[in-house]
């Protein structure tokens, strides 16, 4: 009997002798990389079928086949696995920036021919199209203005509303708010646009402008509060619920009331999140061209004031000056292009830096 | 300062769930009472329900009377953020904000509840921090964050930051449970030194611990899984360990259930 149960016992898996494992060399990676590169050059340009850019793919696939097969007879399939993984992410990594870096140089290129003192201080107020000036001031200062004020509207109604939904509401008010905002991420930039247009500036505007319907920077900012309330929401509530709990409880333990517990101990700890979903929605409307379109009209003359007439902003700009009949306007395209940028990027490292401020030194 | 806690027939719910029956008990000012139990016999609720925290998650809601000095701590008029500042917590986990210096982790109670003038603040963290023997260990980098504490001290400034506004009684859910040894002990001697001006009531799941620093121990049970927990036994912490009245207590604190 005690034999026979013995018999049945299964077998332990085979223990490793030794620590130790066949490896391939270092450098043989890279020189599998140079033979694919060459044997896809020589298929690739001696068939005469494709340039430079298949032969970098052929020779990526033929890489990774290649290592494969090497580590599979080297190391084993575990190791060839673990290398053909590394290696496919790393590409899925360099394809992932490879548009990003290539419309950062395009920009640069591009859009430094005119970047020069007349670009920055001019508009295009009597520049005709043989006129190599003229440059995006009055867009620089509508975009400010435009963005400006939307952000004055949106930030404190959104960031609010998510401090409703989430230290507040509760039942179906809340969850209704939160199905909204949600629907209201997806509403089309160009429809925000149509419902300022006939909304405010054909219904409202009016009333105070003697009656003629009034385009304005200021109805542009409308339109694009409606498409950055629902970002600066969702950001801010998710900021808001990654709070621990024990943070509050522990400033209501001392006696602390709710609002202040929100104010002092919540908000400073969400903060940095918080920025971080403004300036993706700022960075949003800055880049919005239609709205602007739409309800501010465009222009070509400095207009400080976005509460009345025509103003521009650097998008509107761009898509203007793109589409123009001269040989001296795709240039002040590009430049706007780096400019609104440029502007976005130094925004958003300056909230950064702000945001930063105000946590304490390690 | 210290004062009397009277419980009578407190029951909690979380929503429609009945986390503790008919808890009735008195603690005496000036004493430590510690509250023992197997997991999920209602001491952290019952413990919680003292200073108004049990209400804090969406559904809860208890029953019955808690006073404190014959005052009613669940009256309609009784402003909550009172009864939490003359009853202080302390957490199982250290909880120091985390976008607060050390100092102004240990006066945030006295800050956030209005107290501007400097030389005040800095006289009551000082007080506080000496009190919960942090003081020698952070006096030369009150300006550095709280999270940069390791976890015994983090869990001693939150002491510090408790008893910084002065409370009457401070409750502790398992302040040791997170803790090395040598911390635990910082904190039970912290205890004895408390108990000279402040009621304390803590939970623990230590029953050395509790032998070590209470003077009375109530014990805590529940039938079986989703019964509401009882207060099974109250009673002078020594006859509690060495003479109980009750064959469940026995079988607890000798390890032959729970």
């Amino acid at each position: 009997m005690t034999a026979t149960v013995t018999s049945h016992r299964p077998q332990p898996p085979a223990q490793p002798v030794t620590l130790r494992a066949r490896r391939l060399p270092a450098y043989a990676a890279p020189v599998i990389a140079v033979v694919a590169l060459l044997a896809s050059a020589g298929v690739v340009y001696g068939a005469g079928i494709g340039g430079p850019v298949l032969v970098v793919v052929v020779a990526a696939l033929l890489y990774l086949a290649g290592l494969y097969a090497a580590a599979n007879a080297v190391e084993g399939r575990r190791a060839a696995r673990n290398r053909t993984w590394s290696a496919l992410i790393h590409s899925a990594f360099v394809l992932a920036v490879l548009p990003l870096a290539s419309v950062v140089w395009t920009l640069v290129s591009k859009g430094s021919e005119r970047l020069d003192g007349n670009f920055f201080g001019t508009s295009m107020n009597n520049i005709g199209a043989r006129d190599a000036n003229g440059g995006a001031y009055h867009a620089i200062v509508g975009t400010l203005e435009q963005v400006g004020i939307a952000t004055l509207i949106t930030v404190p109604l959104g960031v609010l509303c998510a401090i409703y939904v989430v230290e507040y509401g509760r039942g179906r008010f809340a969850f209704t708010i939160r199905f909204f905002v949600d629907v209201m991420t997806g509403i089309p930039s160009i429809v925000t646009g149509l419902f300022v247009l006939a909304f405010w500036v054909l219904v409202v505007s009016p009333w105070f402008n003697d009656g003629r319907p009034g385009f304005s920077g200021f109805a542009a900012a409308l339109a694009l509060s409606v498409l950055m309330l629902p970002t600066v929401v969702r950001s801010t509530e998710e900021m808001l619920r990654l709070v621990p709990a024990p943070l509050r409880e522990g400033a209501y333990a001392l006696g602390v009331p709710k609002w202040k517990t929100i104010l002092r101990v919540v908000l400073p700890t969400a903060l940095p999140g918080i920025v971080t979903g403004i300036m993706l929605a700022i960075a949003r409307a800055a880049g919005e061209t239609a709205p602007v379109l739409l309800v501010a009209g465009g222009g070509a003359a400095i207009n400080f004031n976005p509460f009345e007439n025509n103003q521009s902003s650097l998008a509107l700009f761009v898509y203007q000056q793109a589409g123009e009949a001269s040989k001296y306007s795709p240039a002040r395209a590009w430049t706007a292009a780096l400019t609104l940028v440029a502007l976005v990027l130094i925004l958003t490292v300056a909230a950064k830096l702000l945001a930063r401020r105000n946590r304490l030194g390690r | 300062m210290a004062k009397r806690i009277e419980a009578t027939d407190v029951t909690a719910y979380y929503g429609g769930f009945k986390a503790i029956e008919n808890i009735s008990l008195t603690v005496e000012p000036k004493t430590v009472t510690a509250l023992i139990g197997p997991s999920g016999c209602g001491k952290s609720t019952f413990l919680r329900s003292i200073n108004r925290m049990h209400e804090v998650l969406p559904g809860a809601r208890v029953e019955g009377s808690l006073t404190i000095d014959n005052q009613d701590i669940y009256d309609r008029d009784v402003d909550v953020t009172a009864v939490r500042r003359m009853i202080g917590m302390v957490f199982q986990r250290p909880n120091p904000f985390p976008t607060m210096s050390i100092f102004e982790n240990v006066v945030a109670g006295l800050r956030l509840n209005g107290v501007r003038r400097k030389s005040i603040l800095e006289e009551a963290a000082e007080k506080a921090l000496r009190s919960a023997n942090l003081w020698d260990e952070v006096k030369d980098r009150l300006g550095k964050p709280g999270a940069g504490l390791s976890g015994g001290q983090q869990q001693r400034l939150c002491i510090a930051r408790t008893i910084a506004v002065e409370p009457q009684v401070v409750l502790m859910d398992e302040p040791c449970s997170a803790l090395d040894p040598i911390s635990t002990l910082a904190i039970e001697d912290l205890m004895f030194q408390l108990k000279d001006k402040f009621t304390i009531i803590i939970v623990t799941h230590n029953m050395q611990q509790a032998a070590r620093v209470s003077d009375r121990t109530a014990f805590f049970s529940i039938e079986k899984t989703g019964d509401p927990g009882r207060l099974i036994e109250y009673d002078n912490t020594q006859k509690i360990f060495s003479n109980p009245s009750q064959k469940k207590t026995e079988d607890y604190i000798t390890g032959r259930f729970g």
